[in-house]
Protein backbone atom coordinates (compact mmCIF):
# COMPACT_ATOMS: atom_id res chain seq x y z
CA UNK A 1 0.00 0.00 0.00
CA UNK A 2 1.72 3.27 -0.88
CA UNK A 3 1.31 6.58 0.95
CA UNK A 4 -1.51 8.35 -1.09
CA UNK A 5 -3.54 4.94 0.02
CA UNK A 6 -2.84 5.93 3.48
CA UNK A 7 -3.63 9.24 3.39
CA UNK A 8 -6.86 9.47 1.51
CA UNK A 9 -9.12 12.09 0.77
CA UNK A 10 -11.05 11.43 4.10
CA UNK A 11 -8.13 11.14 6.48
CA UNK A 12 -7.29 14.78 4.98
CA UNK A 13 -10.33 15.81 5.68
CA UNK A 14 -10.98 15.07 8.95
CA UNK A 15 -7.18 16.33 9.38
CA UNK A 16 -7.79 19.88 8.09
CA UNK A 17 -11.54 19.90 9.39
CA UNK A 18 -12.03 18.06 12.54
CA UNK A 19 -15.63 16.90 13.76
CA UNK A 20 -16.15 17.45 17.74
CA UNK A 21 -12.98 19.42 17.89
CA UNK A 22 -12.78 21.42 20.99
CA UNK A 23 -13.93 21.75 24.83
CA UNK A 24 -16.83 21.44 26.58
CA UNK A 25 -18.47 23.90 28.97
CA UNK A 26 -19.41 20.93 30.72
CA UNK A 27 -18.25 17.47 30.94
CA UNK A 28 -18.22 14.74 33.96
CA UNK A 29 -15.08 12.49 32.28
CA UNK A 30 -11.88 14.14 31.04
CA UNK A 31 -9.17 12.33 29.51
CA UNK A 32 -5.57 12.96 28.50
CA UNK A 33 -2.92 11.25 26.82
CA UNK A 34 -0.23 11.48 24.63
CA UNK A 35 1.91 9.49 21.76
CA UNK A 36 6.03 9.93 23.10
CA UNK A 37 6.80 8.53 19.40
CA UNK A 38 4.85 11.51 17.12
CA UNK A 39 4.03 13.92 20.22
CA UNK A 40 0.23 12.99 19.26
CA UNK A 41 -2.14 14.64 22.33
CA UNK A 42 -5.23 14.05 22.57
CA UNK A 43 -7.68 15.22 25.16
CA UNK A 44 -11.55 13.76 25.14
CA UNK A 45 -14.31 15.27 27.02
CA UNK A 46 -17.83 13.81 27.42
CA UNK A 47 -21.01 14.59 29.12
CA UNK A 48 -22.94 12.32 30.32
CA UNK A 49 -26.57 11.84 29.87
CA UNK A 50 -29.87 9.90 31.33
CA UNK A 51 -28.99 6.18 30.83
CA UNK A 52 -24.81 6.30 31.08
CA UNK A 53 -25.21 7.85 27.49
CA UNK A 54 -22.79 9.66 25.54
CA UNK A 55 -24.70 12.85 25.14
CA UNK A 56 -22.51 15.20 24.13
CA UNK A 57 -18.39 14.22 23.00
CA UNK A 58 -15.30 16.76 22.09
CA UNK A 59 -12.02 16.21 21.48
CA UNK A 60 -8.84 18.38 21.05
CA UNK A 61 -5.12 18.07 20.31
CA UNK A 62 -2.18 18.07 18.08
CA UNK A 63 -0.41 15.94 16.19
CA UNK A 64 -0.49 13.92 12.96
CA UNK A 65 -2.93 13.59 9.91
CA UNK A 66 -3.61 9.74 11.55
CA UNK A 67 -3.84 10.77 14.84
CA UNK A 68 -6.22 13.80 14.67
CA UNK A 69 -8.46 12.15 11.98
CA UNK A 70 -9.30 8.70 13.96
CA UNK A 71 -9.83 10.68 16.98
CA UNK A 72 -11.94 12.61 15.29
CA UNK A 73 -14.36 9.85 13.67
CA UNK A 74 -14.27 8.28 16.98
CA UNK A 75 -16.22 10.72 18.55
CA UNK A 76 -18.56 10.87 16.26
CA UNK A 77 -19.26 7.17 16.23
CA UNK A 78 -19.25 7.79 20.10
CA UNK A 79 -22.10 10.32 20.00
CA UNK A 80 -25.00 8.74 21.62
CA UNK A 81 -23.64 5.32 22.80
CA UNK A 82 -23.95 3.50 26.11
CA UNK A 83 -20.52 4.06 27.78
CA UNK A 84 -20.50 0.48 28.26
CA UNK A 85 -20.04 0.23 24.16
CA UNK A 86 -16.91 1.63 24.52
CA UNK A 87 -15.81 -1.39 26.55
CA UNK A 88 -16.12 -4.19 22.87
CA UNK A 89 -14.17 -0.98 21.01
CA UNK A 90 -11.53 -2.83 19.13
CA UNK A 91 -8.63 -2.09 16.94
CA UNK A 92 -10.05 -3.35 13.99
CA UNK A 93 -13.42 -0.70 14.61
CA UNK A 94 -10.72 2.12 14.49
CA UNK A 95 -9.17 0.96 11.32
CA UNK A 96 -12.26 0.08 9.19
CA UNK A 97 -13.21 4.05 10.08
CA UNK A 98 -10.05 4.85 8.46
CA UNK A 99 -10.63 3.07 5.49
CA UNK A 100 -7.73 0.14 6.62
CA UNK A 101 -5.15 1.67 5.91
CA UNK A 102 -1.67 -0.56 6.05
CA UNK A 103 -0.08 0.82 9.31
CA UNK A 104 3.23 -0.11 10.27
CA UNK A 105 3.96 -1.03 13.84
CA UNK A 106 4.93 2.52 15.14
CA UNK A 107 2.20 4.34 12.92
CA UNK A 108 -0.35 2.14 14.70
CA UNK A 109 -0.11 3.87 17.53
CA UNK A 110 -1.35 6.85 15.91
CA UNK A 111 -4.42 5.52 14.56
CA UNK A 112 -5.01 4.14 18.45
CA UNK A 113 -4.19 6.77 20.58
CA UNK A 114 -8.01 8.49 20.99
CA UNK A 115 -9.56 4.95 21.60
CA UNK A 116 -6.35 4.89 24.11
CA UNK A 117 -7.90 8.21 25.59
CA UNK A 118 -11.72 7.31 25.50
CA UNK A 119 -11.17 3.87 27.16
CA UNK A 120 -9.08 5.72 29.53
CA UNK A 121 -11.82 7.89 30.85
CA UNK A 122 -14.99 5.98 30.23
CA UNK A 123 -13.02 3.06 32.45
CA UNK A 124 -12.18 5.51 35.28
CA UNK A 125 -15.53 6.91 35.14
CA UNK A 126 -17.30 3.57 35.60
CA UNK A 127 -14.72 2.73 38.18
CA UNK A 128 -15.85 5.31 40.27
CA UNK A 129 -19.95 4.72 39.87
CA UNK A 130 -19.60 1.31 40.76
CA UNK A 131 -17.54 1.92 43.62
CA UNK A 132 -20.19 4.61 44.58
CA UNK B 1 31.20 25.39 -8.55
CA UNK B 2 28.69 24.71 -5.49
CA UNK B 3 29.19 20.85 -6.30
CA UNK B 4 31.96 20.73 -5.83
CA UNK B 5 32.40 18.07 -3.58
CA UNK B 6 35.27 18.32 -0.89
CA UNK B 7 35.25 14.33 -0.44
CA UNK B 8 35.14 11.06 -2.74
CA UNK B 9 31.50 10.15 -2.02
CA UNK B 10 31.08 7.95 -4.68
CA UNK B 11 34.37 5.79 -3.53
CA UNK B 12 33.21 6.00 0.14
CA UNK B 13 29.71 4.78 -0.69
CA UNK B 14 31.61 1.40 -1.46
CA UNK B 15 32.65 0.95 1.96
CA UNK B 16 29.03 1.04 3.19
CA UNK B 17 27.40 -2.14 2.54
CA UNK B 18 23.82 -1.27 3.95
CA UNK B 19 23.82 2.07 0.93
CA UNK B 20 23.16 -0.72 -1.35
CA UNK B 21 19.84 -1.72 -0.08
CA UNK B 22 16.90 -0.96 -1.64
CA UNK B 23 13.69 0.33 0.84
CA UNK B 24 10.41 0.29 -1.20
CA UNK B 25 12.10 -0.58 -4.47
CA UNK B 26 14.15 2.96 -4.20
CA UNK B 27 18.18 3.24 -3.56
CA UNK B 28 18.14 4.21 -0.03
CA UNK B 29 18.82 7.73 0.81
CA UNK B 30 20.19 8.15 4.20
CA UNK B 31 19.15 10.94 6.32
CA UNK B 32 19.27 10.74 10.01
CA UNK B 33 23.20 10.86 10.68
CA UNK B 34 22.14 12.94 13.59
CA UNK B 35 20.55 9.78 15.39
CA UNK B 36 23.12 7.19 14.11
CA UNK B 37 25.18 6.51 11.74
CA UNK B 38 26.20 3.49 8.73
CA UNK B 39 29.22 1.55 9.24
CA UNK B 40 31.77 1.06 7.17
CA UNK B 41 33.35 -2.30 6.12
CA UNK B 42 36.24 -1.30 7.78
CA UNK B 43 34.44 -0.94 11.05
CA UNK B 44 32.53 -4.09 10.60
CA UNK B 45 35.34 -6.26 9.90
CA UNK B 46 37.56 -5.47 13.26
CA UNK B 47 34.25 -6.61 14.75
CA UNK B 48 34.36 -9.96 13.16
CA UNK B 49 38.18 -10.56 13.65
CA UNK B 50 37.61 -9.72 16.83
CA UNK B 51 35.26 -12.43 17.35
CA UNK B 52 36.85 -14.76 14.87
CA UNK B 53 40.55 -14.49 15.91
CA UNK B 54 41.27 -13.52 19.19
CA UNK B 55 38.24 -12.87 21.57
CA UNK B 56 38.95 -13.18 25.27
CA UNK B 57 38.71 -10.62 28.21
CA UNK B 58 41.07 -7.60 28.45
CA UNK B 59 43.58 -7.16 31.58
CA UNK B 60 43.44 -10.39 33.48
CA UNK B 61 45.16 -13.08 31.17
CA UNK B 62 48.40 -13.89 30.29
CA UNK B 63 47.92 -15.99 27.60
CA UNK B 64 48.17 -15.20 23.75
CA UNK B 65 44.96 -14.07 22.94
CA UNK B 66 44.19 -11.96 26.19
CA UNK B 67 47.35 -9.99 25.26
CA UNK B 68 46.09 -9.33 21.78
CA UNK B 69 42.87 -8.12 22.48
CA UNK B 70 44.29 -5.97 25.39
CA UNK B 71 46.57 -4.41 23.04
CA UNK B 72 43.79 -3.81 20.90
CA UNK B 73 41.66 -2.48 23.18
CA UNK B 74 44.22 -0.06 24.90
CA UNK B 75 45.59 0.90 21.26
CA UNK B 76 42.26 1.84 20.60
CA UNK B 77 42.02 4.45 23.79
CA UNK B 78 45.00 5.94 22.25
CA UNK B 79 43.46 6.59 18.57
CA UNK B 80 40.47 7.97 20.25
CA UNK B 81 41.86 9.79 22.92
CA UNK B 82 44.26 11.23 20.18
CA UNK B 83 41.26 12.14 17.60
CA UNK B 84 39.43 14.66 20.64
CA UNK B 85 43.04 15.93 21.59
CA UNK B 86 42.86 14.31 25.29
CA UNK B 87 45.44 12.09 26.82
CA UNK B 88 44.35 8.27 26.82
CA UNK B 89 44.81 8.08 30.47
CA UNK B 90 42.48 10.99 30.39
CA UNK B 91 39.36 9.09 28.42
CA UNK B 92 37.03 6.58 30.11
CA UNK B 93 35.13 4.43 27.54
CA UNK B 94 31.10 4.11 28.56
CA UNK B 95 28.37 2.89 26.25
CA UNK B 96 27.57 6.41 24.83
CA UNK B 97 26.90 10.11 26.12
CA UNK B 98 24.05 8.94 28.08
CA UNK B 99 26.40 7.00 30.29
CA UNK B 100 28.92 9.71 30.08
CA UNK B 101 26.46 12.51 31.79
CA UNK B 102 25.09 10.35 34.06
CA UNK B 103 28.77 8.93 35.46
CA UNK B 104 29.64 12.51 35.83
CA UNK B 105 26.57 12.79 37.60
CA UNK B 106 27.18 9.85 40.59
CA UNK B 107 30.74 10.26 40.46
CA UNK B 108 31.06 13.81 40.21
CA UNK B 109 28.03 15.25 41.28
CA UNK B 110 27.24 13.12 44.44
CA UNK B 111 30.35 14.87 46.30
CA UNK B 112 30.48 18.27 44.95
CA UNK B 113 26.79 19.37 44.36
CA UNK B 114 25.08 20.38 47.45
CA UNK B 115 22.13 21.85 48.78
CA UNK B 116 21.17 25.62 47.60
CA UNK B 117 23.96 24.96 44.78
CA UNK B 118 23.16 26.16 41.08
CA UNK B 119 23.21 23.57 37.89
CA UNK B 120 23.46 25.53 34.50
CA UNK B 121 22.60 24.02 30.93
CA UNK B 122 20.44 25.11 28.26
CA UNK B 123 17.39 24.70 26.64
CA UNK B 124 18.79 23.33 23.05
CA UNK B 125 20.13 20.38 25.11
CA UNK B 126 19.21 17.33 24.31
CA UNK B 127 17.13 14.73 27.17
CA UNK B 128 20.70 13.05 28.14
CA UNK B 129 22.52 16.96 29.09
CA UNK B 130 18.96 18.25 31.17
CA UNK B 131 17.70 14.86 32.49
CA UNK B 132 20.67 13.66 34.43
CA UNK B 133 20.90 17.60 35.69
CA UNK B 134 17.45 17.79 36.94
CA UNK B 135 17.92 14.13 38.90
CA UNK B 136 20.90 15.60 40.54
CA UNK B 137 19.46 19.03 41.60
CA UNK B 138 16.11 17.04 43.42
CA UNK B 139 18.22 14.54 45.21
CA UNK B 140 21.08 17.72 46.37
CA UNK B 141 18.06 20.22 46.51
CA UNK B 142 20.14 22.04 43.93
CA UNK B 143 18.32 24.91 41.21
CA UNK B 144 18.82 23.35 37.64
CA UNK B 145 18.62 27.09 35.46
CA UNK B 146 18.47 26.65 31.80
CA UNK B 147 19.72 29.60 29.62
CA UNK B 148 17.49 30.50 26.63
CA UNK B 149 18.54 31.33 22.88
CA UNK B 150 17.98 34.51 20.88
CA UNK B 151 15.66 34.33 17.90
CA UNK B 152 18.41 32.65 15.55
CA UNK B 153 18.93 29.60 17.48
CA UNK B 154 21.56 30.87 19.08
CA UNK B 155 22.54 30.89 22.84
CA UNK B 156 21.76 34.34 25.23
CA UNK B 157 25.23 34.68 25.91
CA UNK B 158 23.75 37.59 28.10
CA UNK B 159 21.42 35.26 30.08
CA UNK B 160 24.17 32.68 30.67
CA UNK B 161 26.73 35.93 31.79
CA UNK B 162 23.92 36.74 34.51
CA UNK B 163 23.23 33.50 35.51
CA UNK B 164 27.36 32.98 35.95
CA UNK B 165 26.50 36.02 38.86
CA UNK B 166 25.14 32.92 40.54
CA UNK B 167 28.32 31.16 40.58
CA UNK B 168 27.01 27.58 39.43
CA UNK B 169 29.01 24.66 40.47
CA UNK B 170 28.42 22.76 36.75
CA UNK B 171 28.22 24.21 33.61
CA UNK B 172 26.69 21.54 31.02
CA UNK B 173 26.30 22.86 27.35
CA UNK B 174 25.92 21.30 24.21
CA UNK B 175 28.90 21.76 21.61
CA UNK B 176 26.76 21.10 18.25
CA UNK B 177 22.16 21.18 18.86
CA UNK B 178 21.27 17.45 17.18
CA UNK B 179 17.94 19.91 16.27
CA UNK B 180 19.11 23.04 15.00
CA UNK B 181 23.04 22.36 14.47
CA UNK B 182 23.88 25.65 16.12
CA UNK B 183 27.67 24.94 16.62
CA UNK B 184 28.11 27.01 20.28
CA UNK B 185 31.30 28.76 20.96
CA UNK B 186 32.21 25.78 23.77
CA UNK B 187 35.57 27.68 24.48
CA UNK B 188 34.19 30.86 25.33
CA UNK B 189 31.65 29.64 27.41
CA UNK B 190 33.87 27.31 29.19
CA UNK B 191 36.49 30.22 29.94
CA UNK B 192 33.94 31.92 31.20
CA UNK B 193 32.54 29.38 33.31
CA UNK B 194 35.51 28.64 34.90
CA UNK B 195 36.03 32.14 35.65
CA UNK B 196 33.15 31.83 37.39
CA UNK B 197 34.10 28.70 39.60
CA UNK B 198 32.31 26.34 37.28
CA UNK B 199 32.82 22.97 36.52
CA UNK B 200 32.26 22.46 32.59
CA UNK B 201 30.29 19.11 30.63
CA UNK B 202 29.98 19.65 26.84
CA UNK B 203 28.36 17.09 25.06
CA UNK B 204 29.97 16.42 22.25
CA UNK B 205 27.42 14.00 20.54
CA UNK B 206 26.75 16.13 17.44
CA UNK B 207 30.13 17.83 16.96
CA UNK B 208 33.08 14.77 17.24
CA UNK B 209 31.73 13.07 14.00
CA UNK B 210 31.46 16.23 12.04
CA UNK B 211 34.15 18.54 12.78
CA UNK B 212 37.71 18.66 14.51
CA UNK B 213 37.71 18.41 18.14
CA UNK B 214 40.19 19.30 20.41
CA UNK B 215 39.41 18.74 24.08
CA UNK B 216 42.28 20.87 25.56
CA UNK B 217 41.52 23.50 22.95
CA UNK B 218 38.19 23.70 24.73
CA UNK B 219 39.25 23.80 28.28
CA UNK B 220 36.58 21.76 29.38
CA UNK B 221 36.52 19.66 32.51
CA UNK B 222 34.17 16.97 30.74
CA UNK B 223 33.59 16.21 27.01
CA UNK B 224 31.62 13.31 26.20
CA UNK B 225 30.90 11.68 22.70
CA UNK B 226 28.99 8.62 20.99
CA UNK B 227 30.60 5.91 18.76
CA UNK B 228 27.69 4.82 16.99
CA UNK B 229 27.03 8.76 15.57
CA UNK B 230 30.74 8.26 13.88
CA UNK B 231 30.88 5.54 12.12
CA UNK B 232 31.42 3.50 15.01
CA UNK B 233 29.14 0.49 16.79
CA UNK B 234 26.26 1.11 19.13
CA UNK B 235 27.17 0.69 22.48
CA UNK B 236 30.64 2.14 22.82
CA UNK B 237 31.53 6.12 23.32
CA UNK B 238 34.31 7.82 25.72
CA UNK B 239 33.98 10.43 28.45
CA UNK B 240 37.41 12.75 28.65
CA UNK B 241 37.52 14.41 31.47
CA UNK B 242 40.53 16.20 33.37
CA UNK B 243 43.18 13.76 35.47
CA UNK B 244 42.81 15.75 38.48
CA UNK B 245 38.70 15.63 38.19
CA UNK B 246 39.16 11.92 37.56
CA UNK B 247 41.36 11.06 40.44
CA UNK B 248 39.56 12.96 42.83
CA UNK B 249 36.40 11.12 42.02
CA UNK B 250 34.69 8.12 43.47
CA UNK B 251 33.90 5.29 41.01
CA UNK B 252 30.63 5.09 38.79
CA UNK B 253 30.23 1.16 39.27
CA UNK B 254 31.60 -0.64 41.71
CA UNK B 255 33.09 -4.65 40.33
CA UNK B 256 35.69 -6.36 38.59
CA UNK B 257 38.70 -3.97 36.57
CA UNK B 258 37.97 -1.11 38.48
CA UNK B 259 39.66 -2.28 42.07
CA UNK B 260 43.20 -2.42 42.89
CA UNK B 261 42.63 -4.52 45.81
CA UNK B 262 39.27 -5.84 47.64
CA UNK B 263 39.00 -6.73 51.42
CA UNK B 264 36.19 -7.65 52.97
CA UNK B 265 35.68 -4.25 54.72
CA UNK B 266 36.73 -1.86 52.41
CA UNK B 267 38.11 -1.74 48.73
CA UNK B 268 40.84 0.51 47.12
CA UNK B 269 40.58 2.08 43.29
CA UNK B 270 42.28 0.75 39.85
CA UNK B 271 43.83 3.98 38.27
CA UNK B 272 42.19 6.29 36.44
CA UNK B 273 40.72 5.63 33.40
CA UNK B 274 40.07 1.73 34.52
CA UNK B 275 38.71 2.82 37.88
CA UNK B 276 35.55 3.99 35.73
CA UNK B 277 35.29 1.03 33.37
CA UNK B 278 34.10 -1.64 35.78
CA UNK B 279 33.41 -5.55 35.12
CA UNK B 280 33.97 -7.15 31.72
CA UNK B 281 34.21 -4.21 29.06
CA UNK B 282 32.89 -3.97 25.56
CA UNK B 283 36.07 -4.73 24.03
CA UNK B 284 34.39 -5.62 20.94
CA UNK B 285 32.55 -2.36 20.17
CA UNK B 286 35.62 -0.16 21.60
CA UNK B 287 38.28 -1.51 19.12
CA UNK B 288 35.46 -1.20 16.55
CA UNK B 289 35.32 2.60 17.63
CA UNK B 290 39.20 2.46 17.21
CA UNK B 291 38.46 1.46 13.82
CA UNK B 292 36.09 4.57 12.98
CA UNK B 293 38.50 7.09 14.22
CA UNK B 294 41.12 5.62 11.91
CA UNK B 295 38.46 5.89 8.83
CA UNK B 296 37.44 9.35 10.24
CA UNK B 297 41.39 10.49 10.37
CA UNK B 298 41.99 9.21 6.93
CA UNK B 299 38.93 11.29 5.53
CA UNK B 300 40.42 14.46 7.57
CA UNK B 301 37.57 15.93 9.40
CA UNK B 302 38.23 19.69 8.17
CA UNK B 303 36.98 18.03 5.02
CA UNK B 304 34.47 16.08 6.83
CA UNK B 305 33.18 19.53 8.03
CA UNK B 306 33.59 21.09 4.38
CA UNK B 307 31.68 18.18 2.61
CA UNK B 308 28.96 18.37 5.20
CA UNK B 309 28.82 22.67 4.78
CA UNK B 310 28.30 22.21 1.31
CA UNK B 311 26.07 19.54 1.12
CA UNK B 312 24.25 21.82 3.98
CA UNK B 313 23.98 25.20 1.73
CA UNK B 314 22.62 22.95 -1.19
CA UNK B 315 19.97 21.84 1.05
CA UNK B 316 18.89 24.98 2.15
CA UNK B 317 19.01 26.40 -0.97
CA UNK B 318 16.93 23.80 -2.55
CA UNK B 319 14.54 22.92 0.07
CA UNK B 320 13.68 26.19 0.58
CA UNK B 321 12.35 26.73 -3.00
CA UNK B 322 10.00 24.00 -1.85
CA UNK B 323 6.78 25.60 -1.30
CA UNK B 324 5.53 25.72 2.41
CA UNK B 325 9.18 25.00 3.66
CA UNK B 326 10.22 26.50 7.36
CA UNK B 327 13.26 25.89 8.24
CA UNK B 328 14.69 25.82 12.05
CA UNK B 329 17.74 27.49 13.36
CA UNK B 330 20.80 29.75 12.46
CA UNK B 331 20.84 30.81 8.87
CA UNK B 332 24.20 31.52 9.20
CA UNK B 333 25.90 28.60 7.68
CA UNK B 334 29.25 29.09 9.73
CA UNK B 335 27.04 28.62 12.90
CA UNK B 336 25.66 25.53 11.78
CA UNK B 337 26.55 21.81 11.49
CA UNK B 338 24.86 19.54 8.63
CA UNK B 339 21.72 19.17 10.24
CA UNK B 340 18.21 20.54 8.55
CA UNK B 341 15.44 20.73 10.97
CA UNK B 342 11.67 21.71 9.04
CA UNK B 343 8.39 21.52 8.42
CA UNK B 344 6.39 21.14 5.84
CA UNK B 345 2.92 23.41 5.61
CA UNK B 346 1.02 21.58 8.02
CA UNK B 347 2.20 18.27 6.63
CA UNK B 348 3.03 16.20 10.31
CA UNK B 349 6.59 15.63 10.54
CA UNK B 350 5.57 11.63 10.76
CA UNK B 351 2.95 11.90 8.35
CA UNK B 352 6.02 13.35 6.10
CA UNK B 353 8.29 10.52 7.47
CA UNK B 354 6.02 7.73 6.22
CA UNK B 355 6.08 9.31 2.94
CA UNK B 356 9.25 9.92 2.27
CA UNK B 357 9.81 6.47 3.46
CA UNK B 358 8.47 5.12 0.31
CA UNK B 359 10.70 7.12 -1.49
CA UNK B 360 13.56 5.25 0.43
CA UNK B 361 14.79 8.28 1.87
CA UNK B 362 14.81 8.19 6.03
CA UNK B 363 14.74 11.18 7.98
CA UNK B 364 14.03 12.10 11.21
CA UNK B 365 10.31 12.96 12.47
CA UNK B 366 9.33 14.12 16.25
CA UNK B 367 10.43 15.96 19.56
CA UNK B 368 14.26 14.40 18.28
CA UNK B 369 14.65 13.99 21.87
CA UNK B 370 14.53 17.78 22.84
CA UNK B 371 11.58 18.42 24.23
CA UNK B 372 12.41 21.58 25.97
CA UNK B 373 13.81 23.10 22.71
CA UNK B 374 10.22 21.81 20.99
CA UNK B 375 8.58 23.87 23.64
CA UNK B 376 10.96 27.21 22.16
CA UNK B 377 10.16 26.63 18.59
CA UNK B 378 6.58 26.10 19.56
CA UNK B 379 6.11 23.25 17.21
CA UNK B 380 5.37 19.36 18.55
CA UNK B 381 7.78 18.43 16.53
CA UNK B 382 10.32 18.47 13.52
CA UNK B 383 11.37 17.20 10.94
CA UNK B 384 15.07 16.70 10.72
CA UNK B 385 17.47 15.72 7.97
CA UNK B 386 21.28 15.23 8.84
CA UNK B 387 24.22 14.37 6.50
CA UNK B 388 27.47 12.77 6.49
CA UNK B 389 30.44 11.39 4.87
CA UNK B 390 28.39 9.68 2.69
CA UNK B 391 25.72 11.80 1.52
CA UNK B 392 25.84 13.21 -1.90
CA UNK B 393 23.60 15.70 -3.77
CA UNK B 394 21.47 13.35 -5.42
CA UNK B 395 20.57 12.48 -1.73
CA UNK B 396 19.34 16.11 -1.13
CA UNK B 397 17.32 16.12 -5.02
CA UNK B 398 16.21 12.66 -3.82
CA UNK B 399 14.47 14.43 -0.02
CA UNK B 400 13.25 17.53 -2.80
CA UNK B 401 11.37 15.02 -4.60
CA UNK B 402 10.01 13.85 -1.77
CA UNK B 403 8.73 16.98 -0.46
CA UNK B 404 6.67 18.02 -3.85
CA UNK B 405 5.43 14.36 -3.86
CA UNK B 406 4.13 15.25 0.18
CA UNK B 407 2.63 18.14 -1.48
CA UNK B 408 0.99 16.41 -3.61
CA UNK B 409 -0.47 13.85 -1.73
CA UNK B 410 -1.54 16.21 0.74
CA UNK B 411 -2.91 18.52 -1.86
CA UNK B 412 -0.80 21.83 -1.06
Amino acid sequence: MSASDIYKELILDYYRNPRNFGKLDQFDISSHDTNPLCGDEIDIQIKVGNGNKIEQIKFFGKGCAISQASASMLTELAKGKDLTWVKQLAKEDILRLLGNPDLGPSRIKCALLGMKVLKTGVYGYLGTKLED
Amino acid sequence: MLKAETLDVERIRQDFPILQRKVHGQRLVYLDNAATSQKPKQVIDTLVDYYSRYNSNVHRTVYTLGEEATEAYESSRKRVARFVGAAPRELVFVRGTTEASNLVRFAWGEKSVKSGDTIVTTIMEHHSNIVPWQLLAKQKGAKLKFVGMLPDGTLDMAQFEEVLKESPRLVAVTHCSNVLGTINDVTRICSKAKKAGATTFVDGAQAVPHMPVDVSTIGCDFYAFSGHKMLGPTGIGALAGRKELLSEMEPFQGGGEMIREVFLDHSTWNDVPHKFEAGTVNIADTIGLGAAVDYLTTLGMARVRNHELGLLKYAMETLSKVKGFQHYGPQDMALKGGVVSFNLADIHPHDLATILDEEGVAIRSGHQCAQPLMGWLDVAATCRASFYVYNSYDDIDALCAGLEKARSIFKI
